[in-house]
């Protein structure tokens, strides 16, 4: 069981310790308690499904967010074998909230590029929340050219609340670091495949997230910004995030709906961070299963689809 | 009378919305920068830049293009897109209503064919008077129609941006809109034809991020704010006061991201003599 706990989670917990309680007071005592036990079991798994099975927007960015949410580097212990990071972008530094590098998958060698948030505060402020700097978008777009002339797959693991800004992210070049990856990763000629896994927010998740198949576990979450920046925008109130949580659309759900992604990863029940392995698994079969499809198309008909992905995300109403 | 010393100031709140502030109107205006009286006859003549300083005040789509292109030559493309409401969030109907009421335009750009010092080209042009010039579904499809267009043709495409960035009220659509409209720049790079992007105040966010800093030739004109994040959010994260000039045309010249900074006076030469050197879009050279 997870040490940090989700507001939402509450009743639950509340449940499962009065069933341990009763557990622990019939063994010392000698009582039989089974048939209550049991009563509590069924109700826990009933609220169970209610509380993790009626998910609101806000819950799933909780979720997303969790601390204790595998990360890239998780997945690659769990699914990668033999990962060698690579570091720098070549022209200023080296990004660590962006890690990138060569590993196995199934045997074959490609390139995994993913954004990395820190697990306390400690490791956050050494990762910058996730948030990459022009460094870390030039590294992933050095490492997928590369990709490319190895002929490698490239997975890209996308969790940031968005590309950092700051003096020194601007006079750098943030926004054509953005753009430069957008438009490569387009004719980029092997496989790209994008997996949101936490939080895909705003122009720093889509630098790694143009690709041929994109996935999206059940409960991260991918939107225009985070609802903190939505809300300051729209509502000029950044504590209205809750609020407009439900209106961004920003759920898997959602997107699938709008053909932003290609296929929703089901999560272990209550969230990824439940239970690492068994996420890992879930994802490794469908990344293997991805992989095999995009491999049989020949590369021109592989980047026509890709950019007729993209193409046809649009809602209007004449023309 | 001593109560009233302490009664808090009653104040009355006027929309700023309905006036559109960067249009000059009335019959003399004041320079933002230098002060100076300006004549707005005398504004007209200079495309509306200040005589004394250079200021440049903001210059509507439509205006742009009359001072850029040759007399006559346009025709436009798309005109009637309109943008759905994907979130459908309540109040984005109300708002696009205005702004196309105010600024008499469908959407944020117009596109279409043109010529340019007897050079045809592919032209689209924004305005930062609709809905902060941000870009959702309509300015992605108008963009990259345009792309295709001068592919198309084989003829070169110049965008003016203006634009603060993607449009929240389209979520995740107007996100997708970037890197549909790079994936388009990407085939007109394999087409090889020019693009000349043209950075006019404000060039921020999701537009700077994606097709506005892939130009082959990058110009901006004298002054314009152009970067990834406003200036007041930066402030907010970083907690410090920015330098002065940050994320100016002239900022950007300095860090090596654009290649010219041009003033609107001398823009439409600037950009006939850049077309002059690519002929047939630059396939010729080829």
């Amino acid at each position: 069981m997870s040490s940090q706990l989700l507001d939402f989670e509450k009743p639950l917990i509340e449940l499962e310790a009065k069933i341990e309680e009763l557990k622990k007071f019939s063994k010392e005592k000698g009582i039989d308690l089974a048939d209550e036990i049991k009563t509590l079991q069924t109700k826990s798994e009933t609220l169970k499904k209610n509380i993790y099975g009626n998910l609101t927007p806000w819950q799933r960015i909780s979720i997303a967010r969790h601390p204790e949410r595998p990360g890239v580097l998780d997945y690659i212990k769990m699914l990668f074998e033999g990962f060698m990071e690579m570091h720098g972008d070549r022209y200023y530094g080296d990004d660590p909230a962006l890690v990138g590098g060569i590993a196995r998958f199934n045997g074959q060698p490609v390139t995994v590029i993913g954004h990395v948030k820190g697990k306390n505060t400690k490791e956050n402020l050494a990762r910058n929340f996730g948030m990459p700097h022009p460094e870390g978008n030039r590294k992933a777009l050095r490492l997928m050219e590369q990709a490319e002339k190895f002929g490698r797959p490239v997975f890209s693991f996308v969790d940031t609340p968005g590309a950092y800004c700051g003096i020194g992210a601007e006079e750098r070049g943030q926004a054509q670091t953005i753009a430069a990856s957008l438009t490569r990763m387009m004719t980029l000629r092997v496989p790209v495949i994008p997996t949101i896994i936490g939080e895909g927010g705003s122009g720093g998740a889509l630098a790694i997230a143009v690709g041929d198949y994109i996935l999206m576990l059940e409960n991260a979450v991918y939107s225009i910004s985070t609802p903190e920046t939505f809300a300051s925008i729209l509502l000029k109130d950044s504590t209205k995030a809750q609020e407009v949580a439900g209106v961004m659309k920003m759920t898997a759900r959602d997107l699938e709906g709008f053909g932003v992604i290609d296929e929703i990863i089901a999560e272990p029940l209550g969230g990824a961070h439940k239970n690492a392995p068994e996420m890992a698994r879930t994802l490794g079969k469908s990344l293997q299963k991805a992989l095999n499809s995009i491999k049989k198309l020949p590369p021109e008909k592989m980047l026509e689809k890709r950019y007729e992905k993209f193409r046809g995300i649009g809602q209007l109403i004449s023309g | 009378m001593l109560k009233d010393l302490f009664r808090k100031p009653k104040y009355v709140t006027v929309h700023a919305d309905t006036v559109r502030k960067d249009i000059p109107e009335g019959l003399w205006q004041k320079c933002p920068t230098c002060n100076e009286i300006l004549y707005s006859k005398e504004l007209e003549k200079t495309m509306k830049t200040c005589g004394k300083c250079g200021y440049h005040f903001r210059m509507g789509a439509r205006e742009r293009i009359n001072a850029t292109i040759d007399e006559g030559s346009f025709s436009e493309l798309d005109a009637d897109l309109v943008s759905a409401n994907p979130l459908g969030f309540a109040d984005y109907p109300v708002k696009i209503a205005k702004s196309q009421e105010a600024t008499k335009l469908k959407d944020a750009i117009v596109t279409g064919e043109a010529v340019i010092d007897g050079k045809p080209v592919v032209i689209g042009v924004m305005d930062a008077g609709f809905v902060m010039g941000s870009m959702g579904s309509v300015v992605g499809e108008k963009v990259t129609r345009a792309v295709e267009k001068a592919i198309a043709k084989g003829v070169p495409l110049i965008i003016f941006s203006a634009s603060g960035g993607a449009r929240m009220q389209e979520g995740i659509i107007s996100l997708m809109q970037m890197a549909k409209t790079c994936g388009a720049l990407a085939k007109l790079n394999e087409a090889r034809l020019l693009y000349i992007s043209v950075l006019t105040d404000p060039t921020t966010g999701g537009v700077t991020a994606s097709f506005a800093t892939m130009g082959d030739i990058i110009v901006a004109e004298p002054g314009a704010l152009i970067g990834f994040t406003g200036q007041r959010v930066i402030e907010q994260t970083i907690r410090q006061k920015l330098p002065e000039g940050f994320q100016t045309s002239e900022f950007l010249l300095d860090h090596g991201f654009i290649d010219m900074v041009v003033p609107r006076m001398q823009m439409k030469n600037t950009l006939a003599a850049l077309l002059d050197l690519h002929t047939n879009g630059g396939t010729d050279n080829v």
